[in-house]
């Protein structure tokens, strides 16, 4: 990492922690679910951007995630605990659902983890005895960190970013893990990969697995930070918003998901003087986006780099010039 | 059992409205690899211009149905190519899948903001008086309905193997290359197949809008489950797609009624992903290559 990026990531930190003091109550609130769902982003980011598997289904892991915390810790079993219980739970299931992955993939697996998401979303509707059904379950309780009580939005924020910046880091280091590279790999070409001794299958397995636990973790968070859950928060469209935030700001790229997430998350917030006519347009600029540009905004980005390195060495093949 | 065969029957005609679905995304997956996730809106649309022409432009229902049958082949066909298949095919799937899904949202919301958000009823468009057969109750509705869509596929299936240019659409559909150096002109056979997917999808419309009223988020389950029969079925294959089609209809009718109404909508889905693990070309279907 240069100089020059980690002087951009400490003054990035930085916004991030004084911003919420200009902020009301609901700006917090929108801020606390940009991190939130930039976790979410960041996982299936990792499956898809880096180990190239399409998932229709990170909703459902978050889901799994919030109702594991919010019915735990109503049970009495500490916040930390249920969490984690949370992140282990939607591991498992990843690794479990993974195995579609295996033997089908791109569409196909779009279709497999589309029918699991609406599995889980029927399953939470239809087991009222756990999940309340429609109703969904109120009430959920705030974490208490340190005997500090996060009731409040401004201390709730904190302990989100605090655990932003850890799962950042976390998938940073495993992007540059051996793990990572064999993902990459994967991605790119899955039988020069294979021939060179990558496992697809654990690869593979693994990658959705990791994936999934990032979701079960923005759901525990998403379960906290609303204090309200119902079925239709995890639904399909929330997947495809998910995907959506992936594609948006740039699969494959670290900060790709993060910036889509801030875009998606603020696009409702910017077009509500549109009423009625906001989902039209939010389609619309959808398909705009998909065709002029299909890599996500840091896509375009990277193209414009290179084009720019193109000129000022004109000799430079385009994989010189930094792919 | 009067009631099996009546839950039969009538699931073989929704089946069969399935199955027109199916078939038009099997045909846009050969011909482009294109997946619609619109599919289902494809469907929704073509009832409105039907009402549209009959309560605002004061039509009479035969004109508004000509009207109708153009303005699909054109939006839902060429446009549909032109403006959003042809941009985004160099891209590779996912864009496509983002940008249908996309789509399905924009013909969603259009018609419950500029429309109604309003179930309305749709003309029969025969009798709904029930004949007797072996003890069962069987609406003329159901049968006309069946028989209408499956005499489209029979008919389908005579144009892509019986003429020239079906001929050319099969040799496109299989190789587009080496189609193209026998002198086959690819481009229009490929827009041929997105018009025969419009016109399946306004058939589909008309047939089903009677019996489900008309209403914009119809698309929604629709769309989902012609993508499961075309899968269930082999989805590299018509007859697959007609066959998944058919059964999914019969599986959905029985299953309200004989497994529990909430995990209805479960069995579908349950059976798509046995068929994907099982056997992932499809009942009918033929396995394709796979790199790994």
């Amino acid at each position: 990492m240069s100089k020059h990026t980690l002087a951009t990531l400490v003054a990035g930190l930085a916004i991030l922690i004084l911003l919420p003091f200009t902020q009301s109550n609901y700006g917090v609130f929108v801020l606390c679910s940009w991190l939130v769902y930039s976790i979410s982003a960041m996982g299936l980011n990792l499956t898809l951007g880096y180990a190239g598997q399409v998932s229709l289904a990170q909703a459902s892991f978050m889901g799994i995630g919030a109702y594991t915390t919010a019915l735990m810790t109503m049970a009495g079993v500490p916040w930390p605990a249920a969490m984690i219980a949370a992140m282990v739970l939607c591991f498992v299931i990843g690794f479990l659902l993974g195995y579609p992955a295996l033997r089908v993939q791109h569409h196909f697996l779009a279709f497999i983890t589309l029918a699991f998401n609406a599995l889980v979303v029927l399953m939470l509707r239809n087991e009222e005895w756990l999940t309340g059904g429609t109703y969904g379950i109120v009430g959920i309780p705030r974490p208490e960190l340190f005997g500090l009580q996060t009731q409040k939005p401004l201390a709730f924020y904190f302990f989100v970013l605090a655990l932003f910046v850890l799962m950042a880091v976390a998938l940073y280091a495993i992007i540059r893990s051996p793990w990572g590279r064999a993902f990459k790999a994967l991605r790119e070409n899955p039988i020069r990969a294979n021939s060179l001794g990558v496992d697809i299958r654990k690869t593979t397995l693994l990658a959705f697995a990791i994936g999934s636990s990032y979701g079960g973790l923005a759901g525990s968070l998403l379960a906290q930070l609303t204090q309200f859950i119902d079925p239709h928060s995890f639904g399909l469209t929330i997947s495809l918003k998910v995907l959506l935030m992936v594609i948006v700001g740039g699969a494959g790229f670290f900060f790709g998901p993060i910036l889509g997430a801030l875009l998606i998350v603020l696009a409702p917030e910017f077009l509500r003087f549109t009423e009625g006519y906001y989902l039209m347009i939010y389609a619309t600029l959808v398909i705009v986006l998909m065709v002029f540009c299909p890599t996500g905004l840091l896509g375009l980005v990277e193209r414009g780099r290179t084009a720019l390195k193109l000129r000022q060495n004109p000799n430079a093949t385009t994989w010189e010039a930094g792919r | 059992m009067n009631t099996f065969f009546q839950l039969f029957v009538s699931g073989l005609a929704t089946g069969s409205i399935y199955a027109l679905a199916a078939i038009g995304f099997t045909l846009l997956w050969q011909a482009s690899q294109t997946i619609n996730f619109a599919q289902g809106e494809f469907i929704m649309l073509p009832a409105f211009f039907v009402l549209a022409g009959t309560q605002f432009l004061g039509l009479s229902f035969p004109v508004a149905m000509a009207i109708a049958v153009v303005l699909s082949l054109l939006l839902l066909g060429l446009g549909f190519k032109r403006i959003i298949i042809d941009p985004l095919l160099p891209h590779g799937v996912l864009p496509i899948v983002i940008a249908t899904i996309a789509l399905g949202i924009l013909m969603k919301e259009g018609v419950k903001q500029f429309y109604t958000a309003e179930a309305l009823p749709f003309p029969a468009l025969f009798s709904d008086r029930t004949l007797n057969v072996l003890g069962a109750a069987i609406s003329v509705q159901d049968i006309a309905v069946l028989l209408i869509a499956l005499g489209a596929v029979a008919l389908l299936q005579l144009f892509l193997n019986g003429t020239k240019i079906g001929r050319c659409m099969q040799a496109t559909a299989q190789n587009p290359n080496v189609a193209e150096i026998l002198g086959v002109p690819v481009r229009r056979m490929i827009l041929y197949t997105f018009l025969i997917n419009a016109g399946l999808a306004f058939l589909a419309s008309i047939l089903i809008s009677p019996i489900y009223l008309a209403k914009f988020s119809n698309g929604e389950t629709l769309g989902l489950i012609a993508f499961i029969a075309a899968i269930v079925g082999g989805f590299n294959q018509i007859r697959g797609a007609l066959a998944g089609g058919l059964l999914l209809g019969v599986i959905d009718n029985l299953s309200a009624a004989y497994v529990s109404a909430s995990y209805r909508s479960a069995v579908p889905l349950i059976l798509l992903i046995i068929i994907i693990l099982v056997r992932p070309q499809g009942l009918l279907g033929k396995a394709e290559g796979r790199t790994v």
